[in-house]
């Protein structure tokens, strides 16, 4: 953006630098990231940004757990999309251990992973507006969520962190009234995408701060690894779900919305684009929701059903290995990526034949998208830089793991 | 993915182009083609496999690690390295013992690796060397210890239960 | 003769107009105090005036944070019935820090350094599994408990918990604030809660 004439930012850079720690304790740094910013003015020249404050060894404690107790573990990392954590450490663990899924549980696994992905954003434009001054999005977004949650409620239990997505397929079916309550929100959530969008697109301040705005060039952003809806807004088409399909989504239609300048206001209209695909998807799925079971009948590695263990002496003997020791995995080791809110989330599992992993990897996309950071908010003012924070959407929990 | 025979043609390219010596070995299990090649080498075929071969992969996606304890070498070095235009994945990796954990950087290819392999360094004690500023990211700066590693303790503190705590004192010794 | 609602606000506002004035006495006095002035300690007045406005530091740490500002900011569990809306992001104007996620070592001394920056009267909810004690994750990267280098008042436990037991919390220690805290089973069961155990 061209500054402003007559004010500090076009004075030559031959004032001294101010480096400044905007802390890990922030309003606006989206959780505890820290960030050592060198300033000239209020030109940012230099950015830093230090993380670890919420670092907790999840990797190293699954190496501890069973295949299926660790998934409680990873699902807590990107702790807002955290059926898409849940999913690329199962469906690592399904190739290690040759598993299909069945059709049922794929497409139950697509509308939770579509619903949570448009939860992930409506929490996003919740904060992200809030942190630049439009308080309404926070009370909207966060209305809109809690709808959303209660379907998570309905089918698992939990809120968040749901334990829903097992190895082989989902932990349950869902319950009789879901398709219909999920129909009902989603008839009406596009009405409200609306809402948000004529309560912000047309907004004078709103406008100013995001066009034009931490531009990085698309080279740069994939020499950075960058993937995701940052990628999406410079042009890019790589969308996980449409390259490399994983967990039948090549049986949906949908629109992978690209933006043209990579600015942060094409960054909030990818995502605000995002949801409303998403929504088709979720409708899709529920209108082609297949019949059969959730959950692959290889009792070796799934729970068989209550009513089995009156009746069959096998069932027991499944159950109690299971639950006791857990299913061996054989050795091998495995990438494994699907495409959450975020870019590509990937998990790299090393089985040594034992019913404990090895090493558990995620390849987080925060953590390789604030590499990002840097480049956009160089040489522009500090509020731009916390624009930038907000449209580059970091997960802390994911960057420190 | 590359299938098997893929995985050994581009075994072969890289023999030949880079070193004899480079390729160590190479798996296909899963459907996923690993290419285990010698640490010295890890930036000259990386940045063969970036720019000149027939079939390029242009971009690192990840950049990981994992120790292999009780085999030796212990310590893994993993690239992902991706090909958007035929939408394929390849894994290079690499094994270096602990008593010389040292790998040669690819920030200068890849800028991607920054973060990544200081997180390697902070984990697994493995030495990028050309890196720009190789220290500690997710841990404290003063930290001792590669936690990652298999021979380092959990840690964490043993559950106390307070209404037996008198009859059984320090049961977790 | 009916008294409507109306005619009853005119009497208030004459009866208050005179007092004002200096006009009322003797018995007419006796019964304005009486129903107007509220007599007691400064104990209790102080710690009502307190918990209805017990502000939260804006801090969030991990997961749980996510269902805090749903609290905060969801208008299904409002936190503004209970005066406890407006966050405050400087310590110094801060009454409550709500501690919602892990506790790491790195992030330790920060927290300790943001509770001394606070001004007396301060509580700290730890909400939380991991911030109460390890959590699921007892491991070397986390301080088990946010107890070893804080006071706190009350523990909230889930992972996460839901937005009720959050506002439970609060509502508890409301209770705590002003003086007549339910300790529950511990007083049913006449248990003497967690003790200091001597290391042999």
């Amino acid at each position: 953006m061209e500054p402003i004439a007559g004010t500090e930012a076009e004075v030559a850079a031959t004032d001294e630098l101010f480096t400044i720690n905007i802390g890990p304790h922030h309003p606006a740094t989206h959780g505890v990231l820290r960030l050592l910013t060198t300033l000239e003015g209020e030109v940012v020249r230099d950015l830093k940004p230090i993380i670890g404050y919420v670092h907790t060894g999840i990797e190293k404690s699954c190496e501890d757990q069973q295949y299926w107790k660790a998934i409680t573990f990873v699902e807590r990392m990107d702790y807002l999309a955290y059926y898409f954590n849940a999913l690329a450490f199962c469906m690592a663990v399904e190739q290690l251990l040759d598993e299909e899924v069945p059709p049922r549980a794929q497409y139950l696994r697509v509308i939770h992973l579509e619903l949570n992905r448009i939860a992930s954003h409506l929490f996003w434009i919740a904060t992200g507006a809030l942190d630049l001054g439009a308080v309404t999005m926070l009370w909207w977004g966060c209305r809109d969520r809690d709808l959303l949650l209660d379907l998570f409620e309905m089918s698992s239990g939990q809120r968040l962190h749901t334990r829903y997505f097992q190895v082989g397929g989902v932990f349950e079916d869902i319950p009789p009234g879901f398709e219909r309550k999920c129909r009902e929100v989603i008839r009406f959530l596009p009405s409200r995408i609306d809402q948000y969008e004529s309560l912000l697109d047309r907004n004078e301040i709103w406008l100013r701060r995001t066009k034009g705005t931490g531009i990085v060039p698309q080279e740069k952003l994939l020499e950075l690894g960058v993937t995701g809806p940052l990628l999406r807004a410079s042009g890019h088409p790589w969308d996980l779900r449409k390259a490399m399909p994983h967990c039948s989504y090549e049986d949906f239609d949908f629109k992978v919305p690209v933006g043209t300048v990579g600015d942060n206001y094409d960054r909030f209209r990818v995502r605000l684009e995002e949801m409303r695909e998403s929504i088709k998807i979720v409708e899709q799925a529920l209108d082609g929701l297949p019949e059969g079971p959730w959950i692959t009948p290889n009792r070796k590695v799934a729970l068989p059903p209550r009513h089995e263990l009156a009746t069959s002496m096998e069932a027991l003997i499944h159950h109690f290995k299971l639950v006791t020791e857990g299913f061996r995995v054989p050795p091998g080791e495995v990438y494994a990526a699907v495409e959450s809110p975020r870019g590509e989330l990937g998990c790299f599992i090393v089985a040594d034949g034992s019913a404990k992993p090895a090493r558990v990897h995620m390849r987080d996309p925060s953590f390789v998208n604030l590499q990002a950071l840097k480049h956009m908010a160089e040489g522009s003012l500090i509020a731009d830089m916390i624009a930038c924070v907000a449209m580059l959407d970091p997960i802390l929990g994911g960057v420190d793991r | 993915m590359p299938d098997a025979t893929g995985l050994e043609l581009i075994a072969r390219r890289v023999r030949d182009r880079v070193a004899d010596v480079a390729v160590v070995d190479t798996a296909f299990q899963r459907r996923q083609a690993t290419l285990q090649v010698a640490p010295a080498r890890v930036h000259d075929v990386l940045a063969y496999l970036r720019d000149e071969d027939d079939e390029p992969w242009p971009w690192l996606m990840s950049l990981h690690g994992c120790d292999y304890l009780p085999d030796e070498p212990r310590l893994g070095v993993h690239y992902q390295l991706l090909s958007m235009e035929r939408a394929d994945r390849l894994n290079v990796k690499t094994r270096v013992g602990v008593d010389d954990p040292r790998v040669p950087s690819v920030v200068d290819l890849y800028q991607t690796a920054d973060f990544q392999e200081r997180e390697l360094y902070d984990m697994f004690g493995v030495v990028f060397e050309g890196h720009p500023d190789l220290r500690r990211i997710l841990m404290p700066e003063d930290y001792e210890g590669f936690p990652q590693r298999r021979d380092f303790p959990m840690g964490g503190e043993p559950v106390l239960f307070t209404f037996n705590e008198g009859k059984f004192p320090r049961w977790y010794d | 003769m009916t008294r409507t609602k109306l005619d009853d606000l005119r009497v208030r506002q004459l009866g208050a107009q005179q007092m004002l004035r200096g006009e009322l006495a003797g018995r007419d006095l006796e019964e304005y105090v009486q129903e107007r002035v509220l007599l007691t300690r400064l104990e209790a007045a102080q710690n009502w005036a307190r918990k209805n406005a017990c502000w939260p530091l804006g801090f969030g740490l991990a997961c749980c944070a996510i269902e805090m500002i749903t609290v905060i900011g969801s208008p299904r569990n409002d936190l503004a019935r209970f005066g406890a809306e407006v966050i405050r992001f400087s310590p110094r104007q801060a009454d409550m820090l709500i501690l919602s996620g892990r506790v790491s070592i790195k992030m330790a001394p920060i927290i300790r350094r943001l509770y001394d920056q606070m001004l007396e009267p301060r509580w700290v909810i730890s909400m939380g599994a991991c911030a109460s004690s390890a959590g699921m994750f007892n491991n070397y990267a986390l301080v088990a408990g946010a107890d070893k280098f804080l006071p706190v008042d009350v523990y909230v436990p889930g992972c996460p918990p839901r937005p009720e037991a959050l506002l439970h919390g609060i509502l508890r220690l409301h209770d705590k604030i002003t003086g007549n805290p339910d300790m529950g089973w511990r007083e049913r069961y006449r248990a003497e809660g967690t003790e200091e155990v001597e290391q042999a």
